[in-house]
């Protein structure tokens, strides 16, 4: 038998069983840096950070926008725990460029009580959103 | 023997209260199977999370970590979750109970964060410190209100205002067990219990970034989960005791209901019986 070139991913949200399937590679964006995970990865727990999200099926390709959470990788299973994750068509264009020009305006006009890192997440979110629409 | 009209007047006063309190447990019943299927859905989520922090909770050993070790302050945060409205039985009496029967605390230690109406009311009653009440979570919980509400925690955990976090919910075992819960929440706990299952497991498990960190990041995550799980739980619980309630209280209506038509029919009875003896008598009396 030939070995087998998939693996098992599942994503989970709060609310639902967001994707389950046998895939190829899966991409996505942790905080140290963008990663793409194939069959027989090293057991692996990353945090995730406001990104796309790739998924090659064998036979299609599918991308989500993924904004906060985990994954744990074992060598035939990657889990993905995801706090907030959006198909494409359940993102609003207009509702992200207007987070995004949000963003960018709070981080440009800093005033001491500006949260940087709260507004930096904001931009990479809305970020990640137009460019998955693209 | 009360007269004919007013035991009629209180049957159909009765039957009244008998058809809201079965609309109410109709409603009920279909927000129960909706809060339940909710809870089920979140359910898989807070099981592959609190395996994931156990494994490296085990595997990182007893460090000192921030979130693990209690806060400096005596004061102990309570997050209550009630329901905004009653008629449903114990339900908003035995949250409250676990924390006021509490021996072990002093009252003035404790700070409640009240989610529903009617856990405000009961502690401010009891004059416990409420901080805030989010009564609107409760109606429709989304995972938004958990983040917020655990980063507000976070905050004051971190600003060393209070030194152990707590959650008092009511768990859903099934459609007629509701079980009140209080979860310590802050420092994180956790078992070695599943000890031998994981061994293998874990053993080789990484960590990207490093453990410390890693916790950093996912223990607010956790507790997110544990806070979003059992307001779903929750609600679910609120619904299956408000149908409890309801049904009972129909039943005890009918059986009112049955009680009141028989002295009805007595008095009836008594009546007509009483009017043919004065007939008779009257005739008698004629004749």
């Amino acid at each position: 038998m030939a070995e087998k070139n998939t693996f098992l991913l599942r994503i989970i949200t709060p609310d639902r069983l967001f994707y389950e399937g046998q895939v190829e590679m899966v991409e996505f964006n942790t905080t140290e840096g963008e990663i793409g995970v194939l069959p027989g990865h090293i057991p692996l727990t990353v945090i995730l950070k406001p990104g796309i999200l790739n998924i090659y099926e064998p036979e299609a390709e599918k991308h989500a926008a993924l904004h906060a959470g985990f994954a744990e990788i074992l060598q035939d299973q990657v889990t993905i725990l995801a706090e907030i994750i959006e198909w494409p068509s359940e993102i609003d264009q207009e509702r992200a460029s207007a987070a995004k020009a949000r963003a960018e305006d709070r981080l440009r006009s800093k005033t001491p009580e500006t949260d940087i890192a709260r507004a930096e997440t904001a931009l990479q979110r809305a970020v990640a959103r137009i460019e998955l629409l693209k | 023997m009360a007269s004919m009209r007013d035991i009629k007047r209180r049957r159909s006063s009765i039957q009244g209260t008998q058809q809201i309190t079965k609309a109410m447990k109709l409603v009920s019943t279909v927000k129960l199977q909706r809060a339940r299927a909710n809870a089920e859905r979140s359910k898989e989520y807070f099981t592959c999370m609190y395996d994931t922090v156990n494994s490296i909770l085990k595997r990182v050993g007893h460090i000192e970590h921030r979130y693990l070790v209690p806060g400096a302050s005596q004061k102990k945060a309570v997050i209550v979750i009630t329901s905004n409205r009653g008629l449903a039985g114990g339900y908003n009496s035995n949250v409250v109970k676990l924390v006021t029967r509490n021996t072990e605390w002093n009252k003035d230690d404790v700070v409640v964060y009240a989610l529903g109406n009617k856990g405000r009311e009961a502690f401010t009653r009891y004059g416990y410190q409420v901080k805030v009440c989010h009564s609107d979570i409760v109606e429709s919980p989304v995972y938004a209100d958990a983040m917020a509400l655990s980063q507000e925690l976070l905050q004051s955990f971190a600003a060393g205002e209070v030194g152990e976090i707590y959650l008092a919910y009511t768990a859903f075992k099934n459609t007629v067990s509701h079980v009140p819960t209080l979860l310590k929440l802050l420092p994180v706990e956790y078992t070695d219990e599943t000890e031998e299952k994981a061994e293998k497991a874990e053993a080789i498990m990484n960590f990207e970034p490093e453990d410390v960190e890693a916790l950093d990041l996912i223990l607010p995550k956790y507790m997110t989960s544990l806070i979003y799980g059992a307001l779903m739980e929750s609600v679910a619980s609120e619904n299956g005791a408000r149908m409890q309630a309801m049904d009972s209280a129909t039943s005890n209506a009918e059986e009112m209901i049955n009680d009141l038509a028989l002295k009805y029919n007595r008095a009836r009875q008594g009546s007509i019986t009483q009017e043919l003896t004065e007939i008779i008598a009257g005739a008698e009396a004629l004749g």
